[in-house]
C-alpha cells in the first residue's frame, strides 16, 4: 500500500496578514480554510475530512469543525509541533488512497504576536516526564537549537559565515515577496555582526515571529481530474521522531534522516532529482542540518554546501524557501510546516513570484521539524510532483 | 517553555530514592537488570527495553561539555549545556562558577547539587 499518485494538492492559501489585531483564531482558520477551497474551485460541503493541530481552538478539531459547519468522516489532530501540517498531508493521503474521504482540509493559524491561546494547551496540562529534568536549567528554543550549532560546528568544523549564508538566500528571495515582514536583502557581514542572541547564534540567524496562517485542499485523484487549477501529485511521504534516547545522543542530525529516507523511497526518486526544496528554517542550524539529513549533501558538509548563494533561485544548485521562508516572510504561530508546503505548490504550479520561479519544477520537497531540535522533535517530509 | 504547575515530583513514586540522593549531593543513573544499559534521565521502566527491572547507579560526577550555549539575552546572562558523563548518558544542565566566554566543547565539568524553588538539580563547574 502506497500514498504515490493516490492524492492531489488541489487547493492552497496563505493569509496576508503578520499581525492579526482584533481578529481571533477561528477566524484565521475560517479565513484560510476559505482561500483554500476558493483556489481549488470547491466549496465547504465537500469537504469529507479535517486535520488539524494545537494550534486550533478548542479540544481537537470539534470547534473548527462547528464554527467552519463541516460535516466530516475522519478528523485527525496529529499534534507534532510545526511539522504537523505536513505529517496532516501524508495522513490526509492515506485517508484518500483507501478511499475514507475524498476531499481533506487542512489549517493553520497562529498569533504569537496579538496574543490568543498557545498551542498544545490540552497535552501539555499534564506535566511530561522529561521537565523536572530539564526545565530547571532554562531551555529555551534559542538556546536548544544553538546548541545544535554548536556541536555542529566542533564536529565539521562549520562556521557562522556558512550559516550567515542561508539567511541572506532567504532575503534575496523575500526582497520579492510584498507580504515578507523583513524584505532588505542582508550580507554575511551583516549577520554575524548582529548581536549573539544564544551562542553561536546571532539574531539574523533566527525566524521572524509572526500571526498568520495558511490552508491545505487535499483530494481523490477523481476530484482532481475535474478541477481546472494545475495539479500538484503526492508522490510520497515520511515521518519521524527523535528523542534523547535515554542519554545516548547525537544532536548533529535530526529525524529528517528518517522520514526522508522513507519519503525518498516511497516517492522512487533521489535528493539529485528535486528542482525546489522548502525546508524548516527556525533557525539557520535548522536548515544547514535537515539539508544534510534529507541527502542533499554528505554529513558534515551542509556549510560548505550552504555558502555562495547555493540555496539562492537563478544563482544556486538547490533553491530553498523562494517566499523567504520563515527566516524573512512569515511564520504563523512559530509553526513553519504549513507555509513550506504552501510555497513548494507555488514553484510546481509555477506560481512562484518570477524572480525567483524555478524553470522547469516539476519535482519538490518540502520538510518541517517540530518541537526541539536537540531533544525531541517531530520530522515529516513530503515529495511533490507537477500533474 | 512553561513551568509544570503540579509537583511532578512528589507524584512519582518511583523516583523517590532518585531525589533523596540529590538531597544528599548524589547523582543517580539508572540500569537496566535485562538488557544493562545505562539511562538517564531515570525511569522506572528501562527506555530500551521496557523492563521494569533495574537498580539505580551513583555517576561519579565527573563529565565533559558536549555542547553548550549561553543565553545572552537573559539578565543575568546563564551557560546551557549538554554534559556527556563518565559513565556514558548525556544529560541537559548548566555550566556555574564558569567564565562565560571561556566555555569549550570537550571541557572537563565535576558535578554539584543547587536547590532551585525547592528541587535539588544536578549542575556543573569547570573541573
Amino acid at each position: 500500500m502506497t500514498i504515490k499518485g493516490k492524492a492531489y494538492i488541489a487547493g492552497i492559501f496563505e493569509h496576508s496578514t503578520r499581525k492579526a489585531e482584533g481578529i481571533p483564531l477561528s477566524q484565521l482558520h475560517a479565513e484560510v480554510a476559505k482561500g483554500a477551497l476558493d483556489d481549488a474551485g470547491l466549496t465547504v460541503a465537500d469537504v469529507d475530512g479535517y486535520f488539524c493541530a494545537g494550534d486550533a481552538p478548542g479540544l481537537g478539531g470539534f470547534s473548527m469543525a462547528e464554527y467552519m459547519g463541516l460535516r466530516v468522516r475522519q478528523t485527525d489532530c496529529t499534534e507534532t509541533g510545526g511539522s504537523s501540517y505536513i505529517a496532516h498531508l501524508n495522513h490526509a493521503a492515506q485517508a484518500i488512497a483507501t478511499g475514507k474521504i475524498k476531499v481533506a482540509l487542512i489549517t493553520l493559524a497562529g498569533k504569537p504576536r496579538t496574543g490568543g491561546a498557545p498551542p498544545g494547551r490540552p497535552p501539555m496540562a499534564v506535566i511530561p516526564p522529561d521537565a523536572p529534568f530539564e526545565l530547571p536549567f532554562k531551555p529555551t528554543v534559542l538556546n536548544l537549537y544553538a546548541m545544535c550549532a554548536r556541536r555542529h560546528m566542533h564536529e565539521f568544523g562549520t562556521t557562522s559565515e556558512q550559516l550567515a549564508w542561508i539567511k541572506v538566500a532567504a532575503s534575496h528571495h523575500a526582497q520579492h515577496n510584498p507580504h515578507a515582514m523583513l524584505r532588505d536583502v542582508v550580507t554575511v557581514d551583516e549577520v554575524v555582526n548582529s548581536p549573539i542572541v544564544a551562542d553561536p547564534l546571532h539574531r539574523l540567524d533566527c525566524c521572524v515571529v509572526s500571526d498568520g496562517g495558511g490552508a491545505l485542499v487535499v483530494v481523490a485523484p477523481e476530484i482532481a481530474a475535474q478541477l481546472r487549477r494545475p495539479k500538484v501529485r503526492i508522490l510520497g511521504a515520511g515521518e519521524a521522531i527523535k528523542h534523547t534516547n535515554g542519554g545516548e545522543m547525537d544532536i548533529t542530525w535530526s529525524g529528517a534522516v528518517w522520514s526522508g529516507a522513507k519519503a525518498f523511497e516511497e516517492a522512487g526518486v533521489r535528493p539529485a532529482d528535486i528542482k525546489y526544496v522548502s525546508v524548516y528554517d527556525s533557525f539557520t542550524i535548522t536548515v544547514l542540518m535537515q539539508l544534510e539529513d534529507l541527502g542533499f549533501c554528505a554529513k558534515g558538509e551542509g556549510g560548505r554546501f550552504v555558502a555562495d548563494g547555493n540555496l539562492i533561485s537563478g544563482v544556486g544548485k538547490l533553491p530553498f524557501n523562494t517566499d523567504g521562508g520563515g527566516l524573512c516572510n512569515n511564520h504563523p504561530g512559530n509553526r513553519g510546516g504549513m507555509t513550506k508546503v504552501l510555497e513548494a505548490v507555488r514553484q510546481l504550479r509555477g506560481e512562484a513570484h518570477p524572480a525567483v520561479q524555478v524553470k522547469n519544477c516539476d519535482l519538490a520537497l518540502a520538510h518541517g521539524t517540530g518541537g526541539y531540535l536537540p531533544t525531541r522533535h517531530g520530522s515529516a517530509t513530503v515529495i511533490l510532483e507537477r500533474a | 517553555m512553561s513551568e509544570p504547575k503540579d509537583n511532578a515530583v512528589a507524584a512519582d513514586r518511583a523516583m523517590v530514592p532518585y531525589w533523596e540522593a540529590a538531597r544528599a549531593g548524589r547523582l543517580l543513573l539508572r540500569r537496566c537488570s535485562t538488557c544493562s544499559e545505562l539511562h538517564y534521565y531515570p525511569r522506572p521502566l528501562c527506555p530500551f527495553c521496557l523492563s521494569s527491572e533495574g537498580e539505580w547507579v551513583e555517576a561519579s560526577g565527573e563529565g565533559v561539555i558536549y555542547s553548550w550555549s549561553v543565553e545572552r539575552r537573559a539578565n543575568p546572562p546563564y551557560a546551557i549545556a549538554f554534559v556527556t558523563l563518565r559513565e556514558g548518558p548525556t544529560l541537559m544542565s548548566n555550566i556555574v562558577d564558569c567564565d562565560l566566554d571561556g566555555l569549550a566543547v570537550g571541557q572537563a565539568v565535576h558535578l554539584q547539587f543547587e536547590e532551585r524553588e525547592g528541587q535539588p538539580v544536578p549542575v556543573f563547574r569547570p573541573s
